[in-house]
């Protein structure tokens, strides 16, 4: 008797034992979601009035003063509503369609930041109050509205946060991207098959092992000054050029290729390898046309984790010279660059508040196409899987 | 397979070369956080309203910058550097040792170093001794005799006249211009007429060197290195209505709503008192020309121009709407004709005070 009661207490503290183990992992995944919530709530709720932009119906004179100085196409207590961006341009245009000197223009053009950000109701909008009963007025007779912003993707950077877009920088992560695939990608997959397939196993090769595994534990910044010192210094690429950002971000993300790529080739069965040997194939047979299609998946996998996380990288490139006010989608692989995550710091880093939006959507912008290369990886692989 | 390499080594070089050309049609502009706002800021203009490409701004600090500028006068140098202090002598000579032989120095504005709290806290005055003895990490003992290691956790403590409210500040790190400024106006500007500092100095040339401007900040949670981001702090302060914060006068202005600035010795930072160099913590804006690079470069002297006309930095210039401060209407004559004659920076110009 005295002994099944034993038994049954113990039993049920190894129920409860168990219960509580559930639990933990349970609390684990909530706090993780619930960081995770917290994180996208913020970001979302901040990044959204980034895609509305506020616009304002002024009256432009085309007069003959416009040429030395843009402020006199607007009147006075129009001028300091009006995107400067935009003022900037009309010179140019009185010189490309002389026609216009002398005329009135009716029409909307893009308002400054300040009155974007009063019109969103944002705190420190910066829009002096005198000017405030004047565009309350104009508000409330519909001379000033919210678009969405399409400037946000079809213009660079700029110092006016009403202009201020990623387009530049998404031109730049792309080619830094492209480099960094092309390199990386052929690179590391050919020394992970000759590691796993032709190496022999001697000390040279455990400790090539071994420095590989430490590569992709050390921070990223080393490999931009690694980058720095090879890349720009010594063979001359251009400093802040998307080649010179890709060549470093190779070099980050090849252990990372390596890697994931052994492993991938270590899942495949040796049964797979002795029987396209049995058949008489050669090595370079039975790697080509029986063991990389098998292994493919998991390359193709590692090797998209591998650049989704070169595409979120800034500290390497901070010192290859990315991180810079460049306003202008380079033109070549040789043309000064930046990139998503540097631009993101770079207005985080502004002073004037309306760009706390602009880092917001920017985050947003980046967190969107890392999210679908990530999904690309998980199709390309399910497609690509084969069973035997 | 020996073939493919010499092709592929060929490719390489020419690749190179189109790289490393002897003419570029884009200003390469580098150095100070603190120029950066409206270095960039003058790019954009010059991208917009000329058919000049906008120069490529980078922010890499003071120091940095003037390594890179200083490099060598090849093509692949920048053309420009910014910085929030004057070049030092040691740069200027490898400067001159590694073939740029001829700079020319311009002064932009002046920049405030803004010592600010909360809006809801009362307003505080402090002086700079009160500051002083607030973050060095050793300060004089009492009656003045030797030094101790900073025992002061409250102002009043400091000074009695000032109200007892913890000393917390969130401030720049080491690594940056602005904290190089403060150290210099507040640390060094005071340690060097005290005697607890000189004495040991004094006594000692070689192992007490750093007693001769002693200038080191405390690292016992007082003073608290917040970043090179200055948003940071604001936002920092807008919570913590206790603490005081350092940064950049622009961002006092562009926040105003949220924080205010704590009188320095009775003077308030406002573009006037900071043109008059009445507020004590202002400081000069410089950048340097590199003269080889005119005229190999597109555009340089048209950016150079710009960045000192009227239009950006004068006293309702672009640049000082984004918090720059203008300098004195003398001052910015004298950088203008300066700038046309390209006046060459010389080693002499380092021996006078500037």
């Amino acid at each position: 008797m005295s002994h099944s009661m034993e038994y049954n207490k113990r039993l049920r503290r190894r129920h409860r034992a168990d219960r509580r183990f559930k639990y933990y992992g349970m609390a684990a995944i909530a706090f993780a979601l619930a960081f995770l919530a917290f994180f996208f709530v913020d970001i979302i709720g901040k990044a959204m009035p980034a895609f509305k932009q506020a616009y304002i119906q002024v009256d432009i004179n085309y007069n003959d003063q416009v040429k030395d100085n843009y402020n006199r196409a607007i009147t006075r207590n129009y001028r300091y509503l009006v995107s400067r961006s935009f003022l900037r341009t009309l010179p140019q245009k009185l010189v490309e369609n002389p026609e216009l000197l002398g005329t009135t223009e009716h029409t909307w053009v893009l308002a400054s930041y300040r009155v974007d950000q009063y019109l969103k109701g944002h705190d420190g909008n910066g829009l002096k109050s005198k000017y405030r009963p004047h565009v309350d007025q104009m508000i409330a007779d519909g001379k000033i509205e919210l678009r969405f912003n399409t400037l946000f993707f079809t213009h660079g950077d700029s110092k006016m946060a009403e202009t201020a877009g990623v387009l530049a920088a998404a031109v730049g992560s792309i080619l830094v991207l492209l480099i960094t695939m092309a390199v990386a990608v052929p690179i590391g997959v050919m020394t992970a098959i000759y590691l796993e397939e032709f190496a022999p196993d001697n000390r040279l090769t455990q400790a090539l092992e071994v420095n590989i595994n430490n590569l992709a534990a050390i921070p990223s910044i080393l490999y931009g000054l690694l980058g720095l010192a090879i890349f720009i210094n010594i063979v001359g690429v251009p400093r802040s050029s998307a080649l010179a950002g890709g060549l470093t971000l190779a070099l980050m993300t090849l252990p990372v290729i390596i890697i994931t790529t052994r492993a991938a080739l270590r899942s495949i069965p040796d049964s797979i390898r002795d029987a396209a040997y049995g058949l008489g194939a050669s090595n370079l047979q039975t790697v080509w046309h029986h063991v990389l299609p098998l292994a493919f998946p998991g390359i193709l996998t590692g090797s998209i984790i591998g650049l989704a996380q070169a595409m979120g990288e800034t500290a390497p490139l901070l010192i290859v010279g990315m991180m810079a006010y460049i306003p202008e989608a380079p033109g070549s692989i040789f043309d000064a660059t930046t990139v998503l995550p540097a631009q993101i710091y770079t207005w985080s880093s502004e002073s004037i508040r309306a760009f706390e939006e602009r880092t917001a959507a920017g985050i947003l912008v980046l967190l969107t196409v890392l999210l679908s290369l990530n999904a690309v990886a998980v199709w390309l692989r399910n497609r690509t899987q084969k069973t035997w | 397979m020996k073939k493919n390499m010499i092709m592929l080594a060929a490719i390489a070089a020419t690749c190179i070369n189109i790289g490393a050309a002897e003419a570029r049609d884009q200003i390469q502009i580098v150095g100070s956080s603190t120029v950066y706002p409206f270095s960039s800021y003058t790019a954009e203009a010059l991208g917009n309203t000329t058919h000049f490409k906008a120069p490529v701004v980078e922010s890499t600090g003071s120091g940095g910058g003037m390594k890179l500028f200083c490099a060598g006068a090849g093509m692949d140098t920048p053309d420009f550097t910014n910085a929030s202090r004057r070049m030092k002598a040691k740069e200027f000579t490898k400067c001159q040792k590694n073939g740029v032989k001829e700079i020319t120095e311009m002064v932009v504005g002046y920049d405030g170093i803004a010592i600010a709290q909360s809006k809801k806290t009362a307003a505080f005055n402090l002086s700079r001794h009160d500051m002083m003895l607030a973050v060095a990490a050793e300060v004089p003992s009492k009656d003045g005799s030797h030094l101790v290691a900073n025992p002061y956790h409250f102002w009043n403590e400091i000074n009695p006249k000032l109200p007892h409210r913890a000393i917390r500040i969130y401030g720049p790190p080491a690594s940056s211009g602005t904290r190089d400024a403060f150290e210099d106006m507040i640390l060094k500007h005071l340690t060097k007429h005290i005697d607890a500092y000189t004495k040991l100095y004094k006594a000692d040339k070689k192992k007490n060197k750093k007693y001769k401007k002693y200038h080191k900040v405390r690292q016992d949670g007082v003073y608290i290195p917040s970043g090179e981001n200055d948003n940071l702090i604001v936002q920092k302060l807008a919570r913590d209505t206790e603490a005081l914060g350092i940064f950049g006068y622009s961002y006092l202005e562009e926040n105003s709503d949220s924080i205010a600035a704590a009188t320095i010795d009775g003077v308030a930072p406002t573009p006037t008192t900071i043109s008059a160099h009445t507020y004590p913590l202002a400081r000069s804006l410089y950048f340097y020309i590199k003269k080889s690079h005119i005229g190999k470069v597109k555009g340089m002297m048209e950016y150079a121009n710009l960045f000192m006309s009227e239009k950006m930095t004068g006293d309702e210039g672009e640049c000082t709407e984004i918090g720059l401060i203008a300098l004195p209407k003398a001052e910015r004559n004298h950088y203008r004709s300066n700038l046309k004659a390209l006046t060459n920076l010389t080693a002499a110009d380092f021996k006078k005070k500037h």
